[in-house]
């Protein structure tokens, strides 16, 4: 045996280790390749050898292959053999190779469950470590809620390494596994003051992530983190602390408040910078929410600036980049207090550092005024020139647009200037934002009327050039422009000097090399342009212009039939036959150009992108309903270009006219297309039409001499530059001509007041070059104002958004068995005569709770000592009988929207409102607790309760003494030489609003039966003025399933155990269940505590084992709705209740 | 929450990776790529924060790199993360802590070559800095001291099993010129078991 070991290692010892590899791959610079897989192939007879150090030293030079980009899915498995190897060594390679290549999509991960609890409770706290690490990589939804529970435990570990670790990991879990959250959630908090600095900021860093993500459920612990910011001095803490505040402020305007004066103390005392720089953030974002109610912050204001202004003046680049990302923040709010520093902004644009550019960027939306738009536009173009990659470039260009369109073009004074701008951005090569221009061209053109005259014949220009937009294919991004301004120029084709030159631009067989959808907007507005040109030669008679017209149109428009887009070739041949028909009549002298044109009538409104969201459903109208019964089959392919069709062109209104026009042709390319299909030697592309092609095309090609080494100039389009300076000089004039009007006036009233006119121009003296009418979007009538939460359904932390606070009757608890309530609050002052209102209120609100709750949580029985006894009794005598009609009803009342939910476990036993004290008649609110219970396989007979009590009254609680009645089955452990009825005392005293939890332990004989056991809470209850007695009542009630403990069993073990026929069997069958397989399955698993063996399709066989070492095995199966559970176990009893309890828990959705 | 971690040298051959997020392999060898072009055509007096790689992308994030003689350390974060206490988590500035003084520590004087025959290591000690894309540790004491440990019980772990693997893998790095680089492994395997007359 001691001879095979040295024999291996000796073996192993010639092995290339992870150093040989990278040392040879070194070595074979040429090669590298070949020589890495003829590694692979030594790898792969590595790991087929029985020794385990071999393996592992394959698998860590797998994970320097993994790096180098090499796919080794392939040895995943060998990965869970090393990781379930028991020495440390090996358990660390397999880890780490686990964690840089499983994901969730691997499916050997699903072996690995076992593994890794196995590991999470290994003695050895470095193994335990190394799982977690791992785990943090490739959690899946499976994984975290299989092991969330260990996890939990690990996170009260003794050392902090291991807390540490267990509670940063818990947020991957919440991830997964939403439901986690709420259980695990006041173990986190506790963390929080974990004496450990580790553990602490551990649980900072995961309750901030998830503040960032939900603020409003965590606002409650700010004055928590308040305590942690002033009392800690862990630079990493504060800054995550101080960032989480900076996410809470704008819900909380009292929270900045009471921030500002320890923030401002930080940052004057603090030498760190990243601390400095998170405290004004801060600060900012607390002055931010607090303006809008006390505008008297401007000094604090001022400060923060100032303070920017000395990051972004410092010579650390860093500093200047995130000095302009903050300013930027307050730019939002205080644009005014940014203005100031605009020369610093500029400055900063020219910067030789890419991404202070582009902050110095998102600054300038703020700097613009009517008066300096032009100006920094023209800067910004020269940089568009200047700028080197694409991403900076394109971003230029959308900040161009962005500033000159803000509110609603606010800044432009000269719309001619813009367009011109717009027209020199498509020479931008390689730009993706086309579609941008294209709608900023539409957007002006529409809305600005003045202008339409000038964009269309800047529009023709560009169409007529089209050859230089799509003349390289890189460039197709900027082709978009085409569609905008082929539609300008149809839709506002009046304006056109020349129409027809246009109209044989949109006609040029290059056209067809663009794509589909606008060359649909080409053909579709080249019958536009083709009404004008009629139009035009409207009553001359036998026009040869016309006539032209239409053999252009009939000679080009084939090209676009055979287009392969369908939305193209359905135009085009409506237009098509439409032309030829035209022809007909013209050559018959009739006057068509009226009714042609009459096809495109009507004017277009821009309308609000949100109008149609905005108009409410009107009474009675169901959109889900179907109008007709949907056909059975293909509806949908027939109706595919309709619906585009109307999508791309929103013109409904069309007279009367064009729909019998469209019917008919509609019906003759019916007929021609029977006509096609039936004739059994037409071919598609037929030569003929292809000659078609062709002939234009040849005469057609425009011969361009494009000069590369000059930047590309759309000849015919005027400089924007020459803008500023007609600009400039119309302001001049436009001054001069105010002075005089002033010093007439001044004449007029001489001796009054004089007007400083040599100072600066106001925004407001400025007019515009063009009386310019600005078309407002237009919503409906009925339009709702409200504004839609565009959050992101895919968002894995929507889930989280999980109010912690408020107590939600189906928790989902992981394996905690119950989860209590004690409300008791005894604050509000009530008259005698509210008191009894108060109380059905109350009596009320508490059924509709214990009816949801349905048994989860118990309530306490307050006995209140003199007052009303009678009355008291009788309503609890009522109170008995509704109960009574509850248990049999509420299975139906149980409405819970998820779905899942919760266990039968606790059980409400009992409540009563009111303890009344002597002089004043007291309201409750009352006192919330939770808690669970847990076996561990360690000790067969005990149980921990754990028990959270918080105290939500405004009086301090102390003296709190916690009892159970012990039954001759469980009994409350006590502490040696207290009696058997002696009461426990609990260790700690609630000042107002804090909860701690308590743990219990009880000893319990036998667990085949569920039961109750009846408790007492007694505490002293001190206000200021006095101090009383009180006493809570409650059960405890440990159903079945609590004693069960989720334990993993491989299916060979449990088939060798379903053969040993020592189980007696029992099964169950439930009706009308009506969930996915998987769901019903986790639910068993989740709350009886089950885990799954083995699932084939529609079955599954599941295992869990009693405290006391039974066995208990289910075989599930589904077919519709219905679900037989065949149940094993050694102890029948238990079986019958664990079966009654997951019947009941499946009986409630 | 931090991304990716990527640790390439100055002609964008990968030295680690770490991606807190699944990329295939493929994916991943095109970030490493992307995120190498973007870096490696910035000067080392401009800023060490970067918008944008589009692949790693989204607005949330930003790339936050430091650059140390051959080697780029670039980490992947989004907003939750102190662009600054990232920085220092690289290199100590103003706070205590870090990253590369921590493989300082452990490496004697970290260099290029250390970590190309010792990724493992660096993946251990980096695990002990970061876990699942979050700041674990930050004490550098506490670190070493931790990675210490573990390495111990590796060491007493191998034990005398391991001590002719240690051996020869100490010959071979040796890297003495006269010794062939490539000793035929074949040969000698087949002559060691005939020596020991059994």
């Amino acid at each position: 045996m001691a001879l095979k070991i040295v024999k291996g290692s000796i073996d192993r010892m010639f092995d290339k280790n992870l150093q040989d590899l990278v040392r040879g791959i070194r070595n074979h610079k040429e090669d590298e390749a070949k020589y890495i897989s003829t590694c692979i192939d030594e790898i792969k007879q590595e790991l087929k050898q029985d020794n385990i150090a071999v393996k592992a030293n394959a698998v860590c030079k797998l994970t320097y292959l993994q790096m180098l980009g090499y796919d080794v899915s392939w040895a995943a498995f060998n990965i869970v053999e090393v990781m379930s190897s028991s020495k440390f060594t090996y358990k660390r390679i397999g880890y780490l190779a686990a964690s840089q290549c499983f994901h969730e999509g691997t499916d050997v991960i699903m072996l690995t469950t076992n593994q890794i609890r196995k590991d999470l409770s290994s003695p050895n706290q470095y193994d335990t470590g190394v799982a977690l690490t791992g785990l943090s990589c490739f959690v899946t939804p499976d994984l975290a809620r299989d092991l969330a529970n260990d996890i939990m435990t690990l996170m009260s570990h003794t050392k902090p390494y291991i807390r540490k670790k267990a509670v940063l990991i818990m947020y991957k879990v919440f991830l997964k596994y939403p439901e986690s959250l709420r259980p695990a959630f006041p173990r986190l908090k506790e963390k929080l003051e974990d004496p450990d600095p580790g553990v602490q900021s551990a649980a900072v860093n995961v309750i901030c992530e998830l503040a960032r993500r939900n603020p409003k459920n965590y606002l409650s612990l700010a004055p928590l983190f308040f305590k942690l910011m002033t009392s800690s001095t862990n630079n990493w803490v504060l800054i995550k602390i101080i960032k989480l505040f900076g996410a809470l402020t704008p819900l909380e305007p009292r929270l900045g408040k009471k921030l500002i004066e320890p923030l401002t103390n930080l940052i004057h005392s603090t030498s760190a910078m990243s601390l400095l720089y998170e405290c004004v953030n801060t600060v900012i974002a607390v002055l931010i929410s607090l303006s809008s109610g006390m505008p008297n912050h401007s000094a604090s204001i001022q400060l923060c600036v100032q303070k920017l202004r000395i990051l972004i003046e410092d010579s650390d680049q860093n500093l200047k980049y995130l000095g302009l990302l903050a300013m930027s923040k307050i730019l939002k709010t205080h644009p005014k207090s940014v203005q100031s520093h605009k020369d610093l902004i500029l400055q900063c644009l020219d910067d030789k550092d890419e991404s202070i550019r582009l902050r110095a960027l998102d600054l300038l939306y703020g700097m613009v005024s009517k008066k300096n738009l032009m100006e920094i536009v023209k800067k910004l173009m020269l940089h568009v020139d200047k700028a080197e990659g694409t991403t900076y470039r394109d971003e230029l260009l959308t900040k161009i647009i962005d500033i000159c369109s803000q509110s609603n073009f606010q800044y432009i004074t000269n719309f001619e200037w813009y367009i011109s701008i717009l027209v020199e951005l498509t020479r931008l090569e390689g730009t993706r934002h086309g579609h941008l221009i294209a709608s900023q061209m539409l957007d002006v053109a529409i809305r600005v009327k003045a202008i339409r005259g000038f964009a269309v014949a800047q529009m023709a220009t560009l169409l007529d050039n089209a050859h230089l937009l799509t003349g390289n294919t890189q460039r197709n991004g900027i082709c978009e422009v085409l569609y905008a301004a082929a539609w300008i120029c149809g839709e506002f084709s009046e304006h056109l000097e020349d129409p027809m030159q246009t109209l044989e631009a949109m006609l040029r067989p290059k056209v067809a090399t663009l794509p589909g959808h606008i060359q649909a907007v080409y053909v579709q507005n080249a019958a536009k342009l083709f009404a004008t040109v009629l139009r035009k030669h409207d009553g001359e008679t036998e026009s040869q212009a016309a006539q032209e017209t239409s053999q252009l149109l009939i000679d080009r428009l084939p090209l676009f039939v055979q287009s392969a887009n369908l939305e193209v070739q359905e135009r085009a041949s409506c237009i098509l036959q439409l032309v030829k028909y035209i022809q007909k009549l013209q050559q018959k002298n009739v006057e068509v150009a009226e009714e042609v044109t009459a096809l495109f009538a009507g004017e277009l409104n821009p309308v609000a992108p949100k109008a149609q969201k905005k108009v409410p459903i009107p009474e009675g109208l169901d959109l889900d309903a179907w109008i007709n019964e949907p056909p059975s089959g293909s509806e949908s392919e027939d109706e595919k270009p309709k619906a585009v069709f109307a999508k791309e062109e929103p013109k409904h209104s069309r007279s009367r006219h064009t729909e019998v026009d469209e019917k008919e042709l509609a019906r003759r390319r019916e007929v021609r297309k029977q006509e096609q299909a039936s004739n059994p030697f037409y071919i598609k592309a037929s030569p003929s039409s292809q000659k078609v092609y062709d002939a234009p095309g040849v005469e057609h090609i425009p011969v361009v001499q494009i000069d590369l080494s000059v930047p590309l100039k759309v000849p015919g389009m005027p400089m924007s530059d020459q803008y500023l300076k007609l600009e400039e000089e119309r302001r001049q004039k436009e001054k001069a001509e105010r002075k005089k009007k002033e010093k007439k006036k001044k004449r007029e009233k001489r001796g009054k007041e004089r007007k400083a006119d040599s100072g600066p121009e106001s925004e407001e003296d400025i007019t515009p070059a063009h009386q310019v009418d600005i078309v407002t979007e237009e919503m409906p009538e009925n339009a709702l104002p409200s504004d839609d939460d565009d959050k992101d359904p895919n968002d894995p932390h929507k889930a989280l958004d999980i109010d912690l606070d408020k107590y939600v009757p189906h928790c989902r608890h992981l394996q905690f068995i119950h989860v209590l309530h004690i409300v008791m609050c005894r604050n509000e002052f009530f008259s005698k005569t509210e008191i009894y209102d108060f109380r059905r209120i109350q009596k009320k609100m508490l059924c509709s709770i214990e009816t949801r709750l349905n048994q989860l949580s118990w309530f306490p029985v307050q006995k209140s000592s003199k007052h009303k006894k009678k009355k008291q009794k009788k309503e609890k005598e009522e109170k008995e009988k509704k109960k009574k009609k509850r248990h049999h009803h509420h299975h139906q009342h149980h409405g819970d929207a998820g779905g899942e939910d919760s266990v039968q476990n606790g059980t409400v036993e009992e409540e009563e409102p009111l303890p009344v004290s002597q002089s004043h008649s007291v309201s409750l609110k009352r006192e919330v607790k939770v808690y669970d219970i847990q076996g561990n396989h360690q000790d067969e007979s005990k149980v921990v309760v754990s028990v959270i009590f918080e105290n939500k009254s405004d009086s301090f609680l102390k003296a709190m003494e916690f009892n159970v009645l012990d039954s001759l089955n469980s009994k409350l452990q006590r502490p040696e030489g207290a009696g058997a009825h002696d009461s426990l005392t609990v260790p700690f005293q609630l000042p107002p609003g804090v909860s701690n939890e308590a743990r219990f332990v009880f000893s319990v004989q036998s667990i085949v039966m569920p039961q109750k056991l009846k408790g007492t809470l007694t505490f002293i209850v001190k206000s200021d003025e006095s101090s009383t007695h009180e006493k809570l009542d409650f059960k405890l009630h440990f159903t079945c399933t609590s004693y069960l403990i989720t334990t993993p069993c491989y299916s060979d073990a449990y088939a060798k155990l379903l053969e040993s026929g020592d189980l007696k069997g029992s099964s169950l069958r439930l009706e009308g269940i009506n969930m996915p397989f998987h769901h019903l399955l986790a639910r068993i698993c989740f709350h009886h505590h089950f885990s799954v063996v083995e699932r084939i399709d529609s079955c599954a066989s599941m295992y869990s084992r009693s405290i006391q070492g039974h066995h208990v095995c289910l075989l599930v199966k589904t077919s519709d709705q219905t679900v037989s559970i065949d149940a094993k176990c050694d102890e029948p009893s238990l079986l019958g209740n664990v079966l009654d309890e997951i019947k009941q828990t499946f009986s409630k959705c | 929450m931090i991304k990716a971690i990527l640790i390439f040298n100055n002609h964008g051959k990968p030295r680690l990776i770490r991606f807190y997020q699944y990329f295939a392999e493929d994916m991943q060898q095109q970030i490493i790529r992307e995120t190498f072009h973007l870096v490696s055509k910035r000067d080392d007096n401009v800023c060490n924060f970067l918008e944008g790689g589009s692949l790693i992308g989204g607005s949330d994030y930003k790339l936050i790199y430091r650059h140390y003689a051959t080697l780029y350390f670039v980490f992947c974060v989004d907003s939750s993360e102190s662009e600054l206490g990232i920085l220092d988590l690289i290199q100590v500035n103003l706070l205590q802590f870090v990253f590369v003084e921590t493989l300082d520590k452990c490496f004697e004087n970290v260099c290029e070559l250390d970590l190309i025959f010792h990724m493992d290591k660096v993946h251990y000690i980096l695990q002990e800095v970061v876990m699942g894309g979050m700041v674990l540790e930050t004490n550098m004491n506490e670190i070493v001291a931790q990675v210490e440990l573990q390495n111990r019980m590796e060491k007493s772990e191998g034990g005398l099993s391991a001590a002719p693997a240690r051996a020869v893998s100490a010959v071979k790095n040796m890297n003495l010129p006269e010794i062939p680089r490539n000793i035929n492994i074949g040969d000698i395997n087949i002559k060691v078991p005939s020596l020991s007359p059994f």
